[in-house]
């Protein structure tokens, strides 16, 4: 299929190319600092940004009434909205927060329990015991190294007599889960607190408008996430503020539109392939013009090993950072269905824009989203919300003791 | 993507290699390792467990050749074994003989259904089709618009209405008659395998237009669940393949293996950015080859073929063999490259290269290129064929000209300069003389180990038996990848034979890493 004579010439010319050309192009850029604004993906630089809420929405949303208990936010369905695309998203099932947990996870809960159902039936701690327990980590995603460790620990406390027989195993492996998950304060940033830190005052001009970033990769449901939080907040009577910052994806700004109709917030876009940091610069100043407390600012999914993405992320924090915005929460969206490569993403996103949490989404599927246990341990990241299913309430608290059940 | 477990085999082989003799003992540790990368890999635990056992078999017990070191035996065995996992041929789409051809794209939310239509549809057009893609996601706000902008970027009409999905795909059906479409691609609703109302809904639509392909769409980055999804969807659909998705990651994609080994259907498309033309049929016999080190030659080589002006190339090639490489060569050739696509894209197909370099390749831009491209054009043509006549007032001339600074063009001379004596370094000393030019090259600008280019420099010297890394030879993709380094002349071994083995660094395919070339 390949003459041989050719490869000689063209392939030595290509190789030789392929590290020559990179070599001068980038050494003369890096030699120099060039500015790296570009992003791969091209982009205009002009931004218009407009705002798409419609002027009937904008006054402070009827707060729909709040559900007794501590979990008001749960459930809630925005009344009919005015917006409505062609066909919408199935209604949410109001449940109790806890039951949909379980009941959502405990969809996904058989492959596993066999695991632990013949560790149980085995009285004594033996051989396959180990290998069962491991399997079941392994097969929730939890990561070798994590599920190593967790195990050599359980192993040697075996060992001094701590622990017998197979049931005070189990439970002293979902306990040791359990406060791995716990390790770090999982609670979300209330709204409008940020203002009244001591010291942030220091510029003087009154309050400042909470940020709140949500970065992840493409796919993992950060659009989605951003609405569901955004129902969340105005149930709570918190006027919210939108910034559609993904300009890239095609329609990504549509998508978060319905989602503000639906929440009641108000939002602004920017143009497609605009400067986000402009978006969530604008969105920023609008809302502290209508008083608004929160901004949720949406980003476009970037892998994060693409360099010049990750800048592009630094700088919307640094954006969405100077007054009178402060960025509160940044949240790293993550599917439950990743694999190892979770860790990755984080260790990078927490590098780059200092991630304060993690949202683990789509975990009413199989996926079990153990790679949260290892970003834990490595990291010390909370996952603070879960994502349950498509419906506006089924974005719920982060709940670790539900969570390790049902990874079992 | 997969050159995270590249490196990990190669930690592991490059500690086989230094013995002499392979004991059981040995093989225990060896697969260990390789159960170790591969789980963290993403590889479903079953899937590693038959592959390790049928390592562990072909191992122990094993005549130990005469040609071959023991370390070598075991990678041609992982490399065979990979290699049958993944599938030996890519996938021949046949079209249906009563067009519309059906393709229907299923898969759980996220995993970029959307955009691979589009792309899907794109690749189609190139072939030479005329295809319609129908928007069946109602469940998404805004999935239908998506779809619309990304066909309208990709000159292709997009089918929707807000009925339901199965009406839609059927619509779409007759549409694609009515307009005399050859090839119709249905992009459908995220959904997950255990939701049974919708993947009832999905057969309804399957049921409604007959695919002639039914793929399942899947993200790289999946861990361990992949298998269960796939085999869902597989039993709710039978499915034909797998379009794998966000290659250009740096996920391991186990998920590819355990997929294609469970389901037993081959990964037919792979998506590797966010360009629409960053999407092509997958190589599975070049990617076994990926992960153990190789890189992806092969696919470099026809790329380059297809895109390549022979004439300027075997010019630049013997401009650079005689040590006369001019600013006018380079600035031809930086115009072939282009045309083949992204550099560092180009760059991590090759196996060897530095993890600094293609990290720092991802910095690259369509923008510095032409930057250097203007500066360039700005010079004489004496000043081209001789750089040296360059002095100060012709550096502000050159910057004014070129809209840069002073600085710029400095930088650019400097770097030419080096460049020089690295292809000179091509012509006598084979690659590790070209090694060496590189390290002097990094040893400035960027922070480069010491060790790293000692690793490289030593590369040349380190082959025993190139021949050994053909790859198995069953499918023609497997052939074609042992022939560059099998069929090329003498003179151009020593520079090719040393890569394979080298890659220290050599990960993570920065930007656009494209598996396999793109067509136009």
């Amino acid at each position: 299929m390949i003459d041989p004579g050719l490869i000689t010439s063209t392939s030595d010319v290509i190789i030789g190319l392929a590290v020559a050309v990179p070599v001068v192009v980038v050494g003369g850029g890096v030699a120099l600092g060039v500015r790296l604004r570009g992003r791969g993906r091209k982009r205009q630089r002009s931004t218009v940004v407009r705002e798409e809420a419609p002027p009937g929405a904008l006054p402070s949303p009827k707060a729909p009434p709040a559900p007794v208990g501590g979990v008001a936010d749960v459930g809630i369905r925005a009344p009919s909205v005015e917006v409505a695309p062609a066909v919408e998203v199935a209604p949410a099932v109001e449940v109790a927060p806890a039951a949909t947990y379980r009941g959502r996870m405990g969809k996904a809960r058989g492959l596993l329990s066999g695991y632990l159902g013949s560790v149980r039936a085995r009285a004594k701690i033996d051989a396959s015991t180990w290998d069962d327990l491991e399997e079941a980590l392994i097969r929730a995603d939890v990561g070798v190294g994590a599920t190593d460790a967790l195990l050599d620990d359980l192993r040697s406390r075996v060992k001094a007599g701590e622990i017998s027989g197979a049931d005070g195993l189990i439970d002293a492996l979902k306990a040791d889960l359990v406060a791995t998950l716990c390790t770090a304060d999982a609670s979300l940033a209330v709204p409008g607190s940020g203002s009244e830190q001591p010291g942030d005052d220091d510029s003087g001009n009154g309050r400042s408008v909470d940020v709140w970033l949500f970065v992840g990769v493409n796919g993992v449901g950060k659009t989605t996430t951003v609405g569901k939080v955004a129902s969340r907040l105005s149930a709570q009577g918190t006027k919210v503020m939108l910034a559609a910052a993904d300009t890239f994806r095609a329609a990504a700004a549509e998508q978060l539109e319905t989602w503000a109709s639906r929440s009641h917030a108000d939002i602004v876009r920017g143009a497609e392939g605009g400067d986000p940091s402009s978006v969530v610069f604008d969105a920023v100043q609008r809302a502290e013009s209508k008083g608004h407390s929160v901004v949720l600012a949406d980003t476009a999914g970037r892998l994060h090993n693409k360099v010049n993405l990750v800048e592009e992320l630094k700088k919307i924090r640094r954006v969405a950072d100077r007054s009178p915005g402060q960025v509160v929460e940044v949240l790293l969206v993550l599917d439950a269905t990743t694999g190892q490569n979770g860790l990755a993403q984080a260790k990078v996103f927490t590098e780059a824009v200092d991630v304060s949490g993690v949202v683990l989404t789509k975990l009413d599927g199989t996926a079990k989203g153990g790679i949260v246990v290892a970003i834990q341990r490595e990291l010390g990241l909370p996952v603070k919300l879960v994502g349950l299913g498509e419906g506006v309430g089924d974005l719920v608290d982060f709940d670790a003791a539900a969570f390790v059940d049902a990874l079992f | 993507m997969f050159d995270s477990l590249t490196d990990r085999f190669e930690g592991i082989l490059s500690r086989l290699r230094s013995r002499g003799r392979l004991s059981p003992d040995d093989v225990d540790e060896v697969l260990r390792e390789i159960r170790t990368a591969l789980l963290e890999a993403d590889v479903e635990l079953g899937v590693v467990r038959g592959f390790t056992q049928a390592v562990r078999a072909r191992c122990v017990g094993l005549e130990l050749s005469q040609s071959l070191s023991p370390g070598q035996q075991v990678i041609k065995i992982v490399n065979e074994e990979l290699t049958a996992i993944l599938g030996g041929e890519t996938l021949k789409i046949s079209y249906a003989s009563k067009p519309p051809t059906v393709v229907l794209l299923a898969g759980l939310q996220g995993s970029g259904k959307t955009t691979a239509a589009a792309k899907l549809a794109r690749w189609f057009k190139q072939q030479g089709r005329n295809p319609l893609l129908v928007g069946a996601d109602l469940q998404r706000p805004a999935a239908v618009e998506q779809l619309r902008v990304l066909g309208g970027q990709a000159g292709i009409t997009v089918f929707s209405e807000s009925t339901d999905p199965v009406a839609v795909a059927a619509a779409g059906l007759e549409e694609a008659h009515r307009l005399g479409r050859d090839v119709l691609i249905v992009d459908t609703a995220g959904r997950l395998s255990i939701d049974e109302e919708l993947m009832d809904e999905v057969r309804h639509i399957a049921g409604a237009v007959k695919p002639d392909y039914t793929f399942l769409v899947i993200d790289a980055m999946t861990g361990q669940d992949a298998v269960s999804t796939a085999v869902a969807f597989h039993e709710a659909l039978t499915l034909d393949g797998v379009i794998l998705t966000k290659l250009d990651g740096d996920a391991r994609g186990g998920a590819a293996l355990s997929v294609k080994e469970v389901v037993g259907r081959p990964i037919a498309f792979a998506s590797t950015g966010e360009k629409l033309d960053d999407f092509d049929q997958f190589h599975p016999g070049r990617m076994a080859d990926r992960i153990l080190g190789m890189g992806d030659v092969l696919s470099l080589i026809e790329q380059a073929e297809r895109t390549f002006d022979e004439g300027v190339a075997s010019k630049g090639a013997a401009a650079m063999i005689e040590g006369r490489f001019s600013l006018e060569d380079f600035l031809e050739q930086l115009q072939q490259v282009k045309k083949m696509g992204s550099v560092s894209g180009m760059l991590s197909m090759l196996p060897g290269v530095p993890k600094d370099l293609k990290q720092a390749s991802s910095l690259v831009d369509d923008r510095q290129i032409g930057q250097v491209e203007a500066i360039i054009r700005s010079m004489t043509a004496a000043e081209r064929t001789d750089p040296s006549v360059i002095d100060g007032s012709r550096r502000v001339r050159i910057a004014n000209g070129s809209g840069t600074a002073t600085a710029d063009v400095n930088a650019l001379l400097k770097q030419f300069k080096e460049m020089q004596k690295m292809m000179k370094g091509f012509g006598k000393g084979g690659m590790a003389g070209a090694m060496g030019g590189l390290g002097g090259l990094f040893g400035r600008g960027q922070n480069m180990s010491p060790k790293a280019m000692a690793d490289l420099a030593g590369m040349a010297g380190n082959v025993d038996d190139p021949s050994a890394f053909g790859g198995p030879a069953d499918g023609p993709d497997a052939l074609g990848a042992g022939n560059p380094f099998a069929g090329a002349g003498a003179g151009a071994s020593s520079q090719r034979a040393g890569k394979p083995r080298g890659g220290k660094g050599g990960k993570k395919g920065k930007g656009g890493g494209r598996v396999t070339p793109k067509v136009r």
